[in-house]
């Protein structure tokens, strides 16, 4: 574990909960933006050899999560008209106490965890599983469906942390393919946001419960 | 070693209103202002010790055991920091539980002095005061825990005293607990993003509110306690980011000087180009200063 390495992955958690206390969209949209890029660096700082396909990577995954995405969810939002979350299922300041608590417990469990030789001493397991729980915590306690959107890149991030105690081991193609998936859904979604708003004049999922023809 | 603890309570007694000129002045720099001298402050003490004091009828004792203790606790609270010198003026095993204690002990009594002129709208700035401070506390004392289990010690003098050979994660577990207790200076001194030291509106007063029934000598010790709680709290944050530094002695005083001195100039920054937060908001603020330094503990927990 080099200084590089820890320093990315807990600005990475920091991220985290200031995702979860700031109620703008734009700004938990920028702070998701600057998640990609951090994962962008980190797959640079845990690969010591840099090869042409971890550059590529580096730069595909930023391309993707820090840039197109956020445009993406721009454009969503401008056209929702949703600026902010105004009230969540969880408040902002108990939903914050939680994500500490579940940051707590995520390096706690992963000492716990069945890891091969070199990993269990690392940050990586933690801020993987806390980056997930925040994702979790963030889906689950927002109403809009943009933060919900939100909360599965957040999750989708920690995913990818997590990915990187396998780094050289999984196939190029099968990262990109994910990657591809993620961008497809999120894709998607801003396209669904659009016709619910179209048809319900709001994006609330409250109000959403029922299914109709 | 009797000369450097003089030393060190000469230099608690005079720089702090010079440290207030520094914020002012640098805000005034922003605004494209001259702006008032760098000693205002103390002509203004000067001034209010030579003033007669109107004093309601309401009060009691306790009304002028508050503005006392206002100037008086951070004195003695400050003579247990190590100014940037190798040990502070008074030392003992514990000594930083008794300056948390007598920081809180302040804040009791002016509180309590704010209560006594009966006025409502002070009880209500008495109660918002209490409210913040007490979710200011838990990052304090967590930061306590993490420069103890740094150290191995419960003294300010042999924590800053530096580390010989510093672990794994001890940097980054400092430079969380340096931004948790940024967080808390400001919040304690009621600095900007928190509350206004400048303004006398009502809607989001803080600590401006409990002094408004207080005039002459003791605004004056008002005042100038508050310019000695920020220079301590200050130092400590100073102190705090040195221990990562091995540096000798002398080299460590003028770190030390330097430090305070952006310290200042970036309290007057963050001033300058923050807007003061609504007062929904500070409760999330300070539940993240408590969240790092408790992610700092977690850190060195592993």
């Amino acid at each position: 574990m080099d200084i590089a390495t820890k320093f990315l992955l807990m600005v990475l958690i920091l991220l985290n909960f200031s995702a979860l206390a700031s109620s703008r969209m734009k700004a938990v949209i920028r702070l998701t933006a600057i998640q990609g890029a951090v994962l962008g660096l980190l797959l640079l700082s845990v690969h010591r050899h840099f090869g042409i396909t971890i550059i590529l990577m580096c730069l595909l995954t930023i391309t993707i999560k820090s840039i197109i995405i956020p445009h993406l969810l721009d454009r969503a939002m401008r056209e929702v008209n949703i600026r902010r979350e105004v009230e969540p299922i969880l408040g902002f300041v108990p939903s914050l106490a939680l994500g500490g608590a579940s940051t707590a417990f995520a390096f706690y469990f992963s000492q716990a965890l069945p890891l091969a030789d070199p990993h269990p001493s690392s940050l990586i397991p933690p801020a993987s599983i806390s980056t997930i729980f925040a994702g979790f915590l963030f889906l689950t306690t927002r109403t809009k469906a943009i933060s919900q959107v939100l909360g599965y890149l957040i999750l989708e991030n920690g995913i990818f942390v997590f990915g990187l105690l396998l780094v050289g081991k999984i196939p190029f193609m099968v990262e990109i393919g994910v990657l591809l998936d993620l961008f497809v859904a999120v894709f998607v979604m801003g396209i669904i946001l659009n016709h619910i708003q179209r048809t319900f004049s709001s994006i609330d999922m409250d109000i959403l419960s029922e299914l109709k023809e | 070693m009797r000369i450097m603890q003089i030393l060190q309570a000469l230099i608690l007694l005079a720089a702090p209103p010079l440290g207030i000129g520094i914020v002012n002045k640098t805000k005034a720099w922003f605004a494209g202002r001259r702006g008032p001298s760098l000693f205002q402050l103390y002509y203004d003490l000067f001034k209010l010790f030579r003033k007669g004091m109107a004093i309601s009828k309401t009060t009691t004792g306790i009304f002028f055991i508050g503005a006392a203790s206002c100037l008086a606790t951070p004195l003695l609270a400050g003579l247990m920091v190590p100014l940037g010198f190798p040990s502070a003026a008074v030392s003992f095993q514990g000594d930083l539980f008794v300056f948390a204690y007598l920081l809180g002990l302040g804040r009791f009594l002016t509180a309590a002095a704010a209560l006594d002129t009966g006025s409502s709208f002070e009880g209500m700035g008495a109660s918002r005061e209490l409210t913040f401070s007490s979710l200011g506390e838990p990052a304090f004392f967590l930061g306590f825990i993490v420069l103890a289990m740094i150290t191995g010690s419960i003294s300010f003098t042999e924590i800053f005293s530096g580390l010989s050979k510093p672990p794994d994660m001890t940097t980054s577990a400092i430079l969380l607990l340096a931004a948790s207790w940024l967080i808390v200076l400001l919040a304690e001194n009621c600095r900007i993003p928190f509350d206004d030291p400048n303004t006398h509106l009502e809607l989001t007063m803080i600590h401006e509110v409990m002094v408004l029934d207080h005039s002459g000598p003791a605004l004056g010790f008002i005042l100038y306690g508050a310019a000695i709680k920020l220079f301590i709290m200050a130092s400590l944050l100073v102190d705090v980011i040195l221990i990562v530094l091995p540096v000798t002695v002398w080299i460590k005083w003028l770190a030390y000087a330097a430090g305070i001195l952006l310290l200042y100039a970036g309290i007057g920054v963050i001033e300058s180009i923050m807007a003061r937060l609504k007062l929904v908001n500070v409760p999330k603020l300070l539940i993240s200063s408590i969240l790092l330094s408790g992610f700092a503990v977690v850190l060195l927990l592993r």
